[in-house]
């Protein structure tokens, strides 16, 4: 029995609501080529009358963009190194190792998964400022090192692997770190790609733990920086090409990640929805 | 022999599992436990909390949020009227529209699917702050939205900068204007004429933020779900000649109930945390309308000093969202 071709009806519908959701895209990068007096006055235009890049020139000249950014990039990419790293080898570790405790270390991560971001403001200053790595590259990086719920996702991945391969190392009289650097990592390829993506999804849009371990303007990174800018606190005025510039241009990494990835991403998210 | 090999294996377990649980101990666990004595205590951000003239007030931080009728307890219940429209409207909204984007593009001869569900998931990807950046500048009073309402010649009003709770809005419009019997009596500290005011235009722009951006993220869920129902029972509905609506409402939805279920927790779970937002865009204004716990605790704690009470409101969240994960797990186990 073949599908009965989709009513007409449905392509309209279809067609209406998709560009419901990329029409703010498409005026954000409008309006970032606009001049202030234009964004005012024509909000909704998509082409600008004059076409301009003032806004991005502004974005190096009158606020720090370019230390926002390097910061987003640094802390993104120790981020996903990490959890690339930690993540699969405790993952490993309950998947595959028959160690003792290994059930109680499964119930701690459970009930770590449970616990709310938004909760954890407070009591991550406290415990940043305690060690003496608050205002530091440690203090911005270190915490977010490792996540319960990508060792969950590894940990699941393994589970699913064969173990035959393995047994054979032992026989071979491999060790177990080095069986799991050369032959067990190599074979986790598809879930270390989800753990990438959902890492640096994670770490370049997380915002309230950079709040939280810094107010040194150089260590300010992308979504703490745009969002003073948006807030005014570096400043009076609209500004709303230059805030739709800095917008758009922190998001062209997620988005290309995205196009790149899109199919694993599509299919795995169900187990990151975010909040 | 066997027991040193095993031995071994334990060792290796724990060297493992070692490094990842070292730092989410000392960056989750640990964390909580400092605040949960902050909460307890008159720490007031100067020093450490566990030195010795921190002292331990019992409930005080608690009480001081939840009775008294004191600022404080005025702004929690403010935050929770607040937060309570923002998941009352949030979750059955985005749990439709993601269930009607899903059934939409699910249509087996569909051209131009891959390309829909992008277009509908995009906004879930992007972070919170670059979408709130936009948000203020299409919703400003003499924004993109209320230029598109002014084709239809609606005045919109300056959504970011208007406290207005829509339902007293709605009310004044017929006449209804605060009655005595609703402001004398209150709950929280604000009255029962306040806790009917709905979300205020502010809040509300925030509200059709949250669907813009999770509605795509749940619709996926929902594919998901539509692939492994199958079409072999929409089919068998087909030949029985029931019409498309009836196929949806009487065989597709039924089985969907479970998934229907998780969305509306993760809803529920999702919408009690709204922060980044709320930071980006308004701080908690206009007029207190968009504070949420989740906001409230922070400002309570690193803009007035009072840590004590920042933490208890951090926890009275928890154990909000504790409640709402039990309930889920409750739930979804009477199903099966």
């Amino acid at each position: 029995m073949t599908a009965r071709r989709p009513a007409w009806w449905l392509y309209v519908v279809l067609v209406l609501l998709a560009v419901l959701y990329i029409l703010p895209f498409l005026i954000d990068v409008a309006t970032s080529f606009k001049t202030e007096p234009e964004a005012a006055s024509n909000p909704i235009s998509l082409i600008p009358q004059t076409f301009t890049t003032a806004a991005y020139e502004r974005l190096f000249t009158e606020v720090a963009f370019p230390t926002w950014f390097k910061n987003s990039v640094v802390v993104t990419l120790f981020v996903t190194a990490g959890r690339v790293f930690f993540d699969s080898l405790a993952g490993y570790a309950l998947a595959r190792i028959p160690f003792r405790g290994r059930g109680l270390m499964f119930a701690i991560l459970v009930a770590i998964m449970a616990v709310p971001n938004v909760v954890l403001l407070i009591p991550k200053f406290l415990v940043i400022n305690q060690l003496g790595i608050y205002n530091s590259y440690a203090g911005l990086i270190v915490p977010l090192l490792v996540d319960a719920a990508g060792i969950f996702i590894m940990k699941n991945f393994f589970e699913s692997i064969p173990v035959a391969v393995e047994e054979q190392a032992r026989i071979d009289g491999a060790g177990t770190f080095r069986m799991f650097w050369s032959i067990v990592l190599p074979m986790a390829r598809p879930a270390l790609v989800t753990i990438v993506i959902l890492s640096f999804q994670g770490s370049w849009n997380e915002l309230s733990h950079f709040i939280v371990a810094a107010n040194d303007p150089e260590l300010t990174n992308l979504t703490k920086g745009v969002a003073q800018l948006a807030s005014n606190q570096l400043g009076q005025g609209t500004k709303y090409p230059l805030k739709l510039a800095a917008a758009a241009v922190m998001t062209i990494p997620v988005a290309i990640v995205f196009l790149v990835f899109q199919k694993r991403i599509m299919n795995t998210s169900g187990g990151a929805v975010k909040g | 022999m066997a027991r040193t090999i095993n031995s071994g294996r334990t060792r290796d377990g724990w060297l493992f599992v070692a490094p990842a649980f070292v730092l989410l101990a000392v960056f989750l666990a640990f964390p909580v436990l400092m605040a949960l004595w902050v909460s307890v205590s008159d720490w007031r951000g100067v020093g450490s909390p566990f030195s010795g003239d921190v002292g331990f007030v019992g409930a005080e931080n608690y009480s001081n949020i939840l009775t008294g009728g004191s600022l404080q307890q005025r702004d929690f219940g403010t935050a929770m009227r607040n937060n309570v429209y923002y998941v009352l409207f949030v979750v059955p909204i985005q749990t439709a529209l993601a269930l009607a984007l899903a059934v939409l593009v699910h249509h087996r001869a569909l051209k131009g699917r891959g390309f829909f569900r992008t277009a509908f998931y995009f906004p879930s990807v992007t972070s919170a702050v670059a979408i709130t950046v936009l948000w203020l500048f299409l919703f400003n009073s003499s924004g993109a939205v209320n230029a598109a309402l002014g084709w239809v010649g609606i005045d919109g009003p300056n959504w970011f900068g208007d406290a207005r709770g829509i339902f007293h809005t709605a009310l004044g419009a017929v006449g209804v204007d605060a009655p005595a019997a609703l402001t004398e009596h209150r709950m929280l500290g604000i009255s029962w004429w306040e806790w009917l005011a709905g979300p205020s235009f502010a809040m509300s722009a925030f509200i059709l933020l949250a669907v813009f951006t999770t509605s795509g993220t749940f619709m996926l869920l929902f594919i998901a779900a539509l692939n492994n129902i199958g079409e072999e029972v929409d089919e068998a509905g087909m030949v029985d000649g029931a019409g498309a609506w009836q196929r949806f409402w009487h065989l597709t939805l039924p089985m969907l109930r479970p998934t229907v279920f998780t969305v509306l927790t993760l809803g529920l779970i999702g919408t009690w945390q709204v922060f980044d937002q709320i930071y980006t865009g308004t701080q908690g204004g206009p007029a207190k309308t968009t504070l949420t716990p989740a906001y409230l605790s922070f400002q309570a704690s690193f803009n007035s000093q009072r840590w004590g009470e920042g933490a208890a409101i951090a926890f009275i969240l928890f154990a909000i969202i504790v409640l709402l994960t039990l309930f889920q797990r409750w739930a979804l186990r009477e199903k099966s």
